[in-house]
Protein backbone atom coordinates (compact mmCIF):
# COMPACT_ATOMS: atom_id res chain seq x y z
CA UNK A 1 0.00 0.00 0.00
CA UNK A 2 2.67 2.65 0.67
CA UNK A 3 3.99 2.25 -2.48
CA UNK A 4 1.04 3.37 -4.53
CA UNK A 5 0.67 6.85 -3.27
CA UNK A 6 4.67 7.36 -4.44
CA UNK A 7 3.14 5.84 -7.59
CA UNK A 8 0.47 8.15 -7.73
CA UNK A 9 2.32 11.13 -7.58
CA UNK A 10 4.79 10.37 -10.43
CA UNK A 11 1.95 9.54 -13.16
CA UNK A 12 0.22 12.71 -12.10
CA UNK A 13 3.04 15.46 -11.11
CA UNK A 14 6.54 14.19 -11.48
CA UNK A 15 6.84 12.45 -14.79
CA UNK A 16 3.13 14.13 -16.28
CA UNK A 17 1.94 12.67 -19.18
CA UNK A 18 1.64 15.99 -21.19
CA UNK A 19 4.42 17.68 -20.02
CA UNK A 20 7.47 15.39 -19.38
CA UNK A 21 6.26 12.88 -21.38
CA UNK A 22 4.42 14.87 -24.35
CA UNK A 23 1.34 12.30 -24.67
CA UNK A 24 -2.12 13.80 -25.51
CA UNK A 25 -0.92 16.93 -27.62
CA UNK A 26 -3.47 17.04 -29.43
CA UNK A 27 -6.46 17.24 -27.02
CA UNK A 28 -3.97 19.50 -24.63
CA UNK A 29 -4.03 22.54 -27.98
CA UNK A 30 -6.79 21.39 -29.22
CA UNK A 31 -9.75 21.97 -26.46
CA UNK A 32 -7.92 24.09 -24.00
CA UNK A 33 -9.75 26.95 -25.68
CA UNK A 34 -12.09 27.57 -22.62
CA UNK A 35 -11.95 25.96 -18.71
CA UNK A 36 -15.07 24.61 -18.94
CA UNK A 37 -14.76 22.35 -22.43
CA UNK A 38 -11.40 21.33 -20.51
CA UNK A 39 -12.72 20.15 -17.46
CA UNK A 40 -15.12 18.12 -19.08
CA UNK A 41 -12.42 16.74 -21.53
CA UNK A 42 -10.44 15.85 -18.51
CA UNK A 43 -12.73 14.06 -16.67
CA UNK A 44 -13.73 11.79 -19.48
CA UNK A 45 -9.85 10.82 -19.92
CA UNK A 46 -9.39 10.07 -16.42
CA UNK A 47 -12.81 7.57 -16.54
CA UNK A 48 -11.34 6.14 -19.96
CA UNK A 49 -8.28 5.39 -18.97
CA UNK A 50 -9.03 3.72 -15.68
CA UNK A 51 -11.34 1.54 -17.84
CA UNK A 52 -8.81 1.08 -20.63
CA UNK A 53 -6.27 0.15 -18.11
CA UNK A 54 -8.15 -2.69 -16.26
CA UNK A 55 -9.14 -4.11 -19.72
CA UNK A 56 -5.54 -3.82 -21.24
CA UNK A 57 -4.56 -5.79 -18.24
CA UNK A 58 -6.92 -8.67 -18.72
CA UNK A 59 -5.88 -8.91 -21.77
CA UNK A 60 -2.34 -8.78 -22.15
CA UNK A 61 -2.31 -12.03 -19.27
CA UNK A 62 -4.56 -13.67 -21.72
CA UNK A 63 -1.75 -12.96 -24.67
CA UNK A 64 1.24 -13.59 -22.19
CA UNK A 65 -0.80 -17.10 -21.15
CA UNK A 66 -1.67 -17.85 -24.62
CA UNK A 67 2.00 -16.42 -26.05
CA UNK A 68 0.93 -13.82 -28.47
CA UNK A 69 3.02 -11.08 -27.36
CA UNK A 70 3.21 -9.59 -30.62
CA UNK A 71 -0.39 -8.91 -31.01
CA UNK A 72 -0.05 -7.18 -27.79
CA UNK A 73 -0.33 -3.59 -29.82
CA UNK A 74 -3.00 -4.76 -32.03
CA UNK A 75 -5.38 -5.80 -28.97
CA UNK A 76 -4.54 -2.77 -27.26
CA UNK A 77 -5.38 -0.22 -29.53
CA UNK A 78 -9.12 -2.54 -30.12
CA UNK A 79 -9.99 -2.84 -26.46
CA UNK A 80 -9.28 1.30 -26.09
CA UNK A 81 -11.76 1.48 -28.92
CA UNK A 82 -14.16 -0.81 -28.00
CA UNK A 83 -13.96 0.44 -24.82
CA UNK A 84 -14.71 4.09 -25.48
CA UNK A 85 -17.15 2.92 -27.73
CA UNK A 86 -18.89 0.65 -25.12
CA UNK A 87 -18.45 3.74 -22.15
CA UNK A 88 -20.00 6.09 -24.69
CA UNK A 89 -23.32 3.48 -24.74
CA UNK A 90 -23.43 3.17 -21.55
CA UNK A 91 -23.02 7.02 -20.52
CA UNK A 92 -26.25 7.84 -23.49
CA UNK A 93 -28.45 5.12 -21.76
CA UNK A 94 -27.51 6.55 -18.29
CA UNK A 95 -27.31 10.09 -18.31
CA UNK A 96 -28.38 11.60 -21.46
CA UNK A 97 -26.99 14.77 -19.62
CA UNK A 98 -24.08 14.18 -19.23
CA UNK A 99 -24.09 12.26 -22.61
CA UNK A 100 -24.69 15.89 -23.84
CA UNK A 101 -21.88 17.88 -22.14
CA UNK A 102 -19.36 15.46 -23.37
CA UNK A 103 -20.43 15.33 -27.13
CA UNK A 104 -17.46 14.73 -29.21
CA UNK A 105 -14.88 14.37 -26.76
CA UNK A 106 -15.93 10.74 -26.17
CA UNK A 107 -14.78 9.67 -29.51
CA UNK A 108 -11.74 11.58 -29.92
CA UNK A 109 -10.20 10.01 -26.75
CA UNK A 110 -9.52 6.77 -28.80
CA UNK A 111 -6.61 8.68 -30.60
CA UNK A 112 -5.57 10.11 -27.77
CA UNK A 113 -2.40 8.77 -26.84
CA UNK A 114 -2.39 9.13 -23.23
CA UNK A 115 -4.63 6.23 -23.25
CA UNK A 116 -2.45 3.81 -25.33
CA UNK A 117 0.86 4.90 -23.86
CA UNK A 118 -0.79 3.95 -20.21
CA UNK A 119 -1.27 0.33 -21.60
CA UNK A 120 2.07 0.21 -22.91
CA UNK A 121 3.80 1.73 -19.74
CA UNK A 122 1.83 -0.98 -17.32
CA UNK A 123 2.71 -3.82 -19.39
CA UNK A 124 6.87 -2.54 -20.11
CA UNK A 125 7.03 -2.43 -16.11
CA UNK A 126 5.19 -5.20 -15.69
CA UNK A 127 2.56 -3.84 -12.90
CA UNK A 128 0.42 -5.63 -10.38
CA UNK A 129 -3.07 -4.96 -10.97
CA UNK A 130 -3.49 -2.56 -8.19
CA UNK A 131 -0.71 -0.69 -9.28
CA UNK A 132 -2.24 -0.41 -12.78
CA UNK A 133 -5.36 1.25 -11.21
CA UNK A 134 -3.12 3.56 -9.12
CA UNK A 135 -1.06 4.51 -12.23
CA UNK A 136 -3.72 5.23 -14.55
CA UNK A 137 -6.06 6.88 -12.17
CA UNK A 138 -2.57 9.14 -11.72
CA UNK A 139 -1.85 9.73 -15.21
CA UNK A 140 -5.93 10.84 -15.79
CA UNK A 141 -5.91 13.17 -12.94
CA UNK A 142 -2.18 14.77 -14.29
CA UNK A 143 -4.01 15.24 -17.27
CA UNK A 144 -7.26 17.02 -16.06
CA UNK A 145 -4.56 19.24 -13.88
CA UNK A 146 -2.74 20.27 -16.62
CA UNK A 147 -5.30 20.68 -19.39
CA UNK A 148 -7.67 22.78 -16.98
CA UNK A 149 -4.47 25.17 -15.87
CA UNK A 150 -3.47 25.54 -19.60
CA UNK A 151 -7.17 26.44 -20.43
CA UNK A 152 -7.39 28.89 -17.50
CA UNK A 153 -4.15 30.81 -18.94
CA UNK A 154 -5.06 30.81 -22.47
CA UNK A 155 -7.91 32.78 -21.41
CA UNK A 156 -6.43 35.47 -19.89
CA UNK A 157 -3.94 35.60 -22.80
CA UNK A 158 -7.09 36.06 -25.03
CA UNK A 159 -7.61 39.16 -23.12
CA UNK A 160 -4.01 40.11 -23.10
CA UNK A 161 -2.32 42.40 -25.68
CA UNK A 162 -0.05 40.20 -27.33
CA UNK A 163 1.96 40.73 -31.03
CA UNK A 164 -0.64 39.04 -33.79
CA UNK A 165 2.26 36.73 -34.80
CA UNK A 166 2.50 34.84 -31.87
CA UNK A 167 -1.48 34.84 -31.31
CA UNK A 168 -2.63 30.80 -31.58
CA UNK A 169 -0.65 27.62 -31.33
CA UNK A 170 2.79 30.03 -30.73
CA UNK A 171 1.79 31.28 -27.84
CA UNK A 172 0.62 28.07 -26.60
CA UNK A 173 3.45 26.08 -27.08
CA UNK A 174 5.31 29.18 -25.22
CA UNK A 175 3.24 28.94 -22.52
CA UNK A 176 3.02 25.21 -22.35
CA UNK A 177 6.73 25.07 -22.33
CA UNK A 178 7.16 27.23 -19.05
CA UNK A 179 4.56 25.48 -17.48
CA UNK A 180 6.76 22.26 -18.07
CA UNK A 181 9.78 23.78 -16.77
CA UNK A 182 7.36 24.73 -13.76
CA UNK A 183 6.57 20.78 -13.38
CA UNK A 184 10.44 19.89 -13.76
CA UNK A 185 10.42 21.37 -9.71
CA UNK A 186 7.97 18.41 -8.56
CA UNK A 187 11.41 16.08 -9.99
CA UNK A 188 12.59 16.35 -6.29
CA UNK A 189 9.80 15.04 -4.99
CA UNK A 190 10.28 11.35 -6.17
CA UNK A 191 12.72 11.21 -3.14
CA UNK A 192 15.02 8.75 -5.09
CA UNK A 193 11.97 6.34 -5.70
CA UNK B 1 -2.17 16.90 -59.47
CA UNK B 2 0.45 14.37 -60.20
CA UNK B 3 3.46 16.15 -59.37
CA UNK B 4 1.92 18.21 -56.23
CA UNK B 5 0.34 15.48 -55.01
CA UNK B 6 3.98 14.17 -53.91
CA UNK B 7 5.42 17.80 -53.43
CA UNK B 8 2.67 19.56 -51.37
CA UNK B 9 3.44 17.39 -48.07
CA UNK B 10 7.36 18.63 -48.29
CA UNK B 11 6.28 22.10 -47.55
CA UNK B 12 2.92 23.87 -48.50
CA UNK B 13 0.76 21.08 -46.49
CA UNK B 14 3.94 20.10 -43.89
CA UNK B 15 2.73 17.77 -41.37
CA UNK B 16 4.63 19.41 -38.54
CA UNK B 17 4.77 23.40 -39.50
CA UNK B 18 1.77 23.80 -41.31
CA UNK B 19 -0.84 20.69 -40.31
CA UNK B 20 0.62 21.00 -36.73
CA UNK B 21 -0.48 17.22 -36.09
CA UNK B 22 1.17 14.51 -34.92
CA UNK B 23 2.79 16.49 -32.55
CA UNK B 24 3.46 14.02 -29.86
CA UNK B 25 6.72 12.18 -31.65
CA UNK B 26 7.43 15.92 -32.66
CA UNK B 27 8.08 17.07 -29.58
CA UNK B 28 9.30 13.53 -27.33
CA UNK B 29 11.51 12.35 -29.49
CA UNK B 30 13.36 15.21 -31.09
CA UNK B 31 16.36 15.70 -28.58
CA UNK B 32 18.98 14.36 -31.07
CA UNK B 33 19.06 14.35 -34.44
CA UNK B 34 19.61 11.14 -34.61
CA UNK B 35 16.98 10.19 -32.82
CA UNK B 36 14.14 12.10 -35.00
CA UNK B 37 15.80 10.82 -38.37
CA UNK B 38 14.98 7.15 -37.29
CA UNK B 39 11.90 8.00 -35.89
CA UNK B 40 11.11 10.08 -39.08
CA UNK B 41 11.76 7.05 -40.83
CA UNK B 42 9.49 4.51 -38.61
CA UNK B 43 6.74 6.76 -39.87
CA UNK B 44 7.68 6.86 -43.16
CA UNK B 45 7.41 3.51 -43.91
CA UNK B 46 4.05 2.68 -41.76
CA UNK B 47 2.77 5.60 -43.78
CA UNK B 48 3.71 4.71 -46.77
CA UNK B 49 2.72 0.62 -46.47
CA UNK B 50 -0.42 1.91 -44.51
CA UNK B 51 -1.84 4.15 -47.66
CA UNK B 52 -0.86 1.70 -49.97
CA UNK B 53 -2.55 -0.70 -48.94
CA UNK B 54 -5.77 1.35 -47.42
CA UNK B 55 -5.53 2.22 -51.21
CA UNK B 56 -5.48 -1.30 -52.34
CA UNK B 57 -8.67 -2.25 -50.16
CA UNK B 58 -10.49 0.95 -50.59
CA UNK B 59 -13.28 -1.05 -52.57
CA UNK B 60 -13.66 -3.98 -49.98
CA UNK B 61 -13.60 -2.30 -46.76
CA UNK B 62 -17.12 -1.04 -45.98
CA UNK B 63 -17.73 2.26 -44.56
CA UNK B 64 -19.26 1.77 -41.91
CA UNK B 65 -15.98 -0.28 -40.25
CA UNK B 66 -13.24 1.60 -42.33
CA UNK B 67 -11.69 3.79 -39.02
CA UNK B 68 -11.40 0.21 -37.27
CA UNK B 69 -9.84 -1.44 -40.36
CA UNK B 70 -7.41 1.27 -41.29
CA UNK B 71 -6.14 1.45 -37.36
CA UNK B 72 -5.57 -2.14 -37.67
CA UNK B 73 -3.84 -2.40 -41.09
CA UNK B 74 -1.71 0.77 -39.61
CA UNK B 75 -1.04 -1.43 -35.98
CA UNK B 76 0.24 -4.55 -37.96
CA UNK B 77 3.29 -2.31 -39.59
CA UNK B 78 4.10 -0.43 -36.46
CA UNK B 79 4.49 -3.77 -34.49
CA UNK B 80 6.66 -4.99 -37.35
CA UNK B 81 8.62 -2.12 -37.62
CA UNK B 82 8.96 -2.51 -33.61
CA UNK B 83 10.16 -5.53 -34.02
CA UNK B 84 12.48 -4.50 -36.93
CA UNK B 85 14.19 -1.02 -35.17
CA UNK B 86 15.05 -3.94 -31.95
CA UNK B 87 16.92 -6.08 -34.17
CA UNK B 88 18.47 -3.23 -35.95
CA UNK B 89 19.77 -1.81 -32.92
CA UNK B 90 18.59 -2.24 -29.28
CA UNK B 91 20.13 1.30 -28.24
CA UNK B 92 17.83 3.17 -30.48
CA UNK B 93 14.80 0.98 -29.70
CA UNK B 94 15.54 2.18 -26.11
CA UNK B 95 15.62 5.63 -26.76
CA UNK B 96 12.79 5.68 -28.96
CA UNK B 97 10.76 3.81 -26.06
CA UNK B 98 7.08 3.47 -26.29
CA UNK B 99 7.21 6.04 -29.02
CA UNK B 100 7.66 3.83 -31.86
CA UNK B 101 4.32 2.00 -30.91
CA UNK B 102 2.78 5.27 -30.48
CA UNK B 103 3.34 5.39 -34.36
CA UNK B 104 -0.54 3.76 -34.41
CA UNK B 105 -2.31 6.62 -33.03
CA UNK B 106 -0.06 9.43 -35.19
CA UNK B 107 -2.92 11.56 -36.48
CA UNK B 108 -1.16 12.08 -39.80
CA UNK B 109 -1.02 8.68 -40.38
CA UNK B 110 -4.85 7.88 -39.80
CA UNK B 111 -5.54 11.51 -41.31
CA UNK B 112 -3.73 10.10 -44.54
CA UNK B 113 -5.17 7.06 -44.99
CA UNK B 114 -8.78 8.39 -44.69
CA UNK B 115 -8.34 11.69 -46.55
CA UNK B 116 -6.48 10.63 -49.42
CA UNK B 117 -5.63 6.79 -49.77
CA UNK B 118 -8.96 5.94 -48.93
CA UNK B 119 -10.36 7.75 -51.80
CA UNK B 120 -7.10 7.49 -54.52
CA UNK B 121 -5.42 5.14 -56.67
CA UNK B 122 -2.56 3.10 -55.32
CA UNK B 123 -0.07 4.77 -57.32
CA UNK B 124 -0.96 8.41 -55.93
CA UNK B 125 -1.67 7.25 -52.33
CA UNK B 126 1.59 6.19 -52.42
CA UNK B 127 2.86 9.47 -53.67
CA UNK B 128 1.14 11.59 -51.08
CA UNK B 129 2.27 9.44 -48.52
CA UNK B 130 5.92 9.64 -49.44
CA UNK B 131 5.35 13.29 -49.45
CA UNK B 132 3.67 13.28 -46.09
CA UNK B 133 5.97 11.07 -44.71
CA UNK B 134 9.63 13.10 -45.94
CA UNK B 135 7.69 16.73 -44.69
CA UNK B 136 7.33 15.13 -41.64
CA UNK B 137 10.64 13.56 -41.47
CA UNK B 138 12.19 17.11 -42.16
CA UNK B 139 10.01 18.77 -39.79
CA UNK B 140 11.63 16.33 -36.74
CA UNK B 141 14.93 16.70 -38.33
CA UNK B 142 14.71 20.58 -38.01
CA UNK B 143 13.65 20.21 -34.11
CA UNK B 144 16.14 17.51 -33.46
CA UNK B 145 19.14 19.72 -34.82
CA UNK B 146 17.94 22.70 -33.28
CA UNK B 147 17.47 20.60 -29.76
CA UNK B 148 20.92 18.98 -29.97
CA UNK B 149 22.93 21.79 -31.11
CA UNK B 150 22.15 23.79 -28.22
CA UNK B 151 21.39 20.84 -25.68
CA UNK B 152 24.69 19.21 -26.35
CA UNK B 153 26.58 21.31 -28.76
CA UNK B 154 26.75 18.62 -31.05
CA UNK B 155 24.48 17.61 -34.56
CA UNK B 156 24.45 13.43 -35.23
CA UNK B 157 26.66 12.78 -32.46
CA UNK B 158 29.83 14.87 -33.94
CA UNK B 159 30.94 17.53 -31.60
CA UNK B 160 30.76 20.89 -33.87
CA UNK B 161 30.60 23.31 -30.98
CA UNK B 162 33.70 23.02 -29.65
CA UNK B 163 34.88 21.81 -26.08
CA UNK B 164 34.08 25.74 -24.74
CA UNK B 165 30.39 25.47 -25.62
CA UNK B 166 28.55 25.57 -22.21
CA UNK B 167 25.33 22.84 -22.74
CA UNK B 168 21.95 24.40 -22.59
CA UNK B 169 20.21 21.53 -20.95
CA UNK B 170 16.75 22.65 -21.54
CA UNK B 171 16.62 22.48 -24.85
CA UNK B 172 16.96 18.42 -24.47
CA UNK B 173 14.70 18.56 -21.62
CA UNK B 174 11.13 18.48 -22.28
CA UNK B 175 10.64 22.35 -22.14
CA UNK B 176 12.79 22.81 -24.82
CA UNK B 177 10.59 20.96 -27.09
CA UNK B 178 8.01 23.26 -27.04
CA UNK B 179 10.13 26.45 -26.90
CA UNK B 180 11.83 25.11 -30.13
CA UNK B 181 8.65 24.36 -31.65
CA UNK B 182 7.17 27.28 -31.03
CA UNK B 183 10.06 29.13 -32.68
CA UNK B 184 9.90 27.59 -35.76
CA UNK B 185 6.24 28.00 -36.18
CA UNK B 186 6.58 31.51 -35.38
CA UNK B 187 9.60 32.25 -37.62
CA UNK B 188 7.24 30.69 -40.68
CA UNK B 189 4.52 33.28 -39.02
CA UNK B 190 6.60 35.99 -39.44
CA UNK B 191 7.59 34.68 -43.44
CA UNK B 192 3.90 34.30 -44.09
CA UNK B 193 3.17 38.03 -42.67
CA UNK B 194 6.01 39.69 -44.74
CA UNK B 195 4.92 37.88 -47.95
CA UNK B 196 0.98 38.36 -48.07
Amino acid sequence: MSQLFPLFLDACLINNFILAYFLGICPFLGVTREVNTSARMGGAVIFVMLVSSVCAFGVNALLTGLGVEFLRLISFIVVIASTVQLVEMAIKKLSPALFRSLGIFLPLITTNCAILAVALFQTAREYRFLQCVTYALGAGVGFFLVLVLMASMRQHLDLSDTPKSVKGTVLALVVAGILSTAFMGFAGMGGGS
Amino acid sequence: MTADTFSKGLWRENPVFVQVLGMCPVLAVTNTAINSMAMGLATLFVLVMSSTLVSLLRHLIPKQVRIASFILIIATFVTAVDYVIQAISVELHKALGAFISLIVVNCIILGRAEAFASKNGVLDAMKDALGMGLGFTFGLLCLGGVRELFGSGSLFGWHVLGPHFEPWVLMVLPPGGFFTLAGWLWLIELRKGRAT
